[in-house]
């Protein structure tokens, strides 16, 4: 079966006295598509600048495509890919050029770069800009030339950190048509996002990374089952009341307070479960005002394991105004 | 052999071809320099000179000539300080990354960088050659065409070295500094006491001895000797002063440069073991 393609031990890597990556391990297997889902300033960006050898091994080990990061750079450098978080093309080179000196870094001879390149320009639909300059590209094209020459050299691994940021919603949805192409030709993707639905969409496994720790793994499904199969919010006339009410009833996995209402996570069909739920409480005399009943989200995943929303402040400060808006 | 510092290369050259500012920038300057102080200071200094008696018997020749050399000198060493300032940009721009992750060994990087910063001091050093004996340098006065061909060869060859100095050096700045504006305050910093102290443009032999001691450890006075010497000749007189080199001092002169080249290097080459790039 599938082997690990990275296996990482207890890795620590320290700025000074800060540090960014507090003793994580996982493994990722070959062909996989695997995540890294976490806020900014996680540790994202770092773990990944460890794995591709930019940063040196301080603690802990790692290998990639069989190889020791600290050990045998040089093998682990020839047989993977980068597309780095911030564009790094260079604004007076063209789209062929970006790709030929990429290729002659591997030293991939000139025939097979020449090929290379005309498929790759294909698979990301950048053949009539080939003799363009990057600087005359949008940012979505930006992206494409990055992860076509992320695959020049047909690495058995391919590090994406952050592959859509800043990209609209048609563009990262054409993205990640490309990523999963790319995937299903055999490359194994390692990402960091801090995007819940990219995580969700692609990701074979996700590791939710925290504050330089993993705190827990598995397949999309796998984590929000954890919350249960359905989850409800409710605010009720009497909330103190309410919560020993629905502890104790039957399918109610946890209940949680929020700082209005609760929810309460269901181990069955929520569409079956709050009428009983309003029943019960109506018979005590609570009358519910507000009920909401949704599919855990990788959100509420992050939420729950982390005890706090996972959004950059800005969207933070946004969101909480739209929320106070609608409820106007 | 691996040929990847050829990749660095080029990539540095498509980019001084495509900056045109930057490749007729290089290109006027140096012909401005000849042209406005070559021409202004060899006025000056034939008429200073004019009641010296010249030395029976030893060729002589004018002020322009003598400081043409200085000029190509001067020109190979600003182009050559400033030639690693293109690293310093690919790691402030990102794109430093992309080739530190890569299997292409470092030291490439430096050699690559070095041997595109001595092109574009060999396109210079051709152009001053040029332009000077169209407004009267009397450069390879009276040499045969196989002479003249060896004398061009022996004065690429010094400005190679030296350039291959300096490039490393700049490197080396380059690739621990953070920010363009330190780079250039290092570099005028360093530029003014080189080119100051050195023959480049007057004689060192009225220089106080401090200054004096200072010039003999310049690389940039020995570029200047070969390239006087080879353009000019090992017997000759200017502004008063008579020079005459044995090929023993010549050779002397480039073994110098070969020194502070290998320890430049050397130096580069620490630093970019230690460099990290995020
Ligand atoms: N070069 C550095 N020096 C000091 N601190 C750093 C450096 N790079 C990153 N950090 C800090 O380490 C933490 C993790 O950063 P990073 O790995 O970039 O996170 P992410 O990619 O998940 O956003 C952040 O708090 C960041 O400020
Ligand atoms: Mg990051």
């Amino acid at each position: 079966m599938s082997e690990n393609i990275i296996s990482v031990k207890d890795l620590y890597h320290r700025y000074g006295d800060f540090t960014a990556v507090d003793g994580i391990s996982f493994d990722v297997k070959e062909g996989e598509i695997f995540s890294f889902l976490g806020p900014n300033g996680a540790g994202k960006s770092t773990a990944i600048n460890v794995l591709t050898t930019l940063l040196p091994l301080q603690e802990g080990s790692a290998t990639v495509a069989g190889h020791n990061v600290a050990e045998d750079p040089q093998k682990v450098r020839e047989s993977i890919g980068i597309v780095f978080q911030d564009v790094t093309l260079d604004r007076d080179m063209t789209c062929r050029e970006i790709l030929d000196f990429h290729g002659n870094l591997y030293r991939m001879p000139s025939t097979e770069r020449r090929k290379r390149i005309d498929e790759l320009l294909a698979l990301v639909q950048l053949e009539n800009k080939q003799d363009t300059r990057t600087k005359q590209l949008s940012g979505g094209m930006k992206r494409r030339l990055e992860i076509a020459r992320g695959l020049m050299t047909r690495p058995r691994v391919l590090f994406l950190d952050e592959p859509t940021i800043g990209l609209d919603p048609q563009t990262r949805m054409r993205m990640w048509d490309y990523i999963k192409a790319v995937n299903e030709e055999g490359t194994t993707i390692f990402l960091t996002t801090h995007y819940m639905d990219e995580a969700d969409h692609l990701s074979d496994r996700i590791s939710i990374i925290d504050k330089g720790q993993i705190i827990i793994t598995g397949s999309s499904y796998e984590l929000k089952n954890t919350l249960g199969e359905d989850l409800i919010y409710l605010e009720t006339s009497d909330m103190s009341g309410t919560i020993p009410i629905l502890s104790g009833m039957e399918l109610v996995k946890e209940v949680r307070k929020k700082s209005k209402g609760l929810t309460a996570m269901l181990d069955g069909d929520g569409t079956k479960i709050l009428p009983r739920i309003i029943e019960t409480l109506s018979a005590e005399g609570i009358k519910v005002s507000v009920v909401n009943l949704k599919k855990p989200s990788m959100d509420d995943v992050f939420v729950h394991y982390t005890g706090r929303e996972l959004r950059d402040e800005g969207a933070e400060k946004s969101s909480s105004a739209i929320t106070r808006a609608g409820r106007r | 052999m691996h040929l990847g510092f050829l990749t660095i290369y080029w990539r540095d050259m498509i980019r001084f071809y495509r900056f045109k500012t930057l490749l007729i920038s290089s290109l006027v300057q140096p012909a401005l320099w000849m042209a406005f102080f070559g021409i202004a200071m060899s006025a000056n200094f034939n008429r200073l000179t004019s009641d010296i008696p010249p030395l029976p018997g030893v060729p002589s020749v004018d002020y322009l000539t003598f400081m043409a050399a200085g000029v190509i000198a001067m020109t190979t060493l600003f182009t050559s300080l400033f030639g690693g300032m293109s690293l310093l940009f690919d790691k402030n721009w990102g794109l430093m990354r992309e080739i530190f992750a890569s299997p292409l060994p470092r030291n490439h990087i430096i050699f690559g960088i070095a041997l595109s910063g001595m092109t574009k001091s060999f396109i210079q050093s051709i152009i001053i050659m040029v332009f000077g004996i169209i407004i009267g340098a009397q450069f390879f006065f009276g040499y045969s065409a196989i002479k003249t061909l060896l004398a061009v060869l022996g004065i690429l060859l010094f400005v190679a070295v030296f350039s291959l100095g300096f490039l490393f050096l700049s490197a080396a700045i380059s690739i621990s500094l953070e920010s363009p504006e330190g780079m250039q305050g290092i570099m005028t910093l360093l530029t003014m006491p080189i080119f100051f102290a050195s023959n480049a443009l007057y004689p060192i032999n009225a220089f106080p001895p401090a200054l004096q001691a200072i010039s003999m450890v310049n690389p940039l006075t020995y570029l200047v000797t070969g390239i006087r010497y080879f353009a000019i000749g090992d017997n000759f007189q200017a502004i008063g002063i008579h020079y005459s080199y044995t090929p023993l001092q010549i050779g002397l002169a480039f073994l110098f440069l070969i020194g502070f080249a290998t320890v430049m290097f050397t130096l580069a080459w620490w630093r970019f073991r230690k460099a990290v790039v995020t």
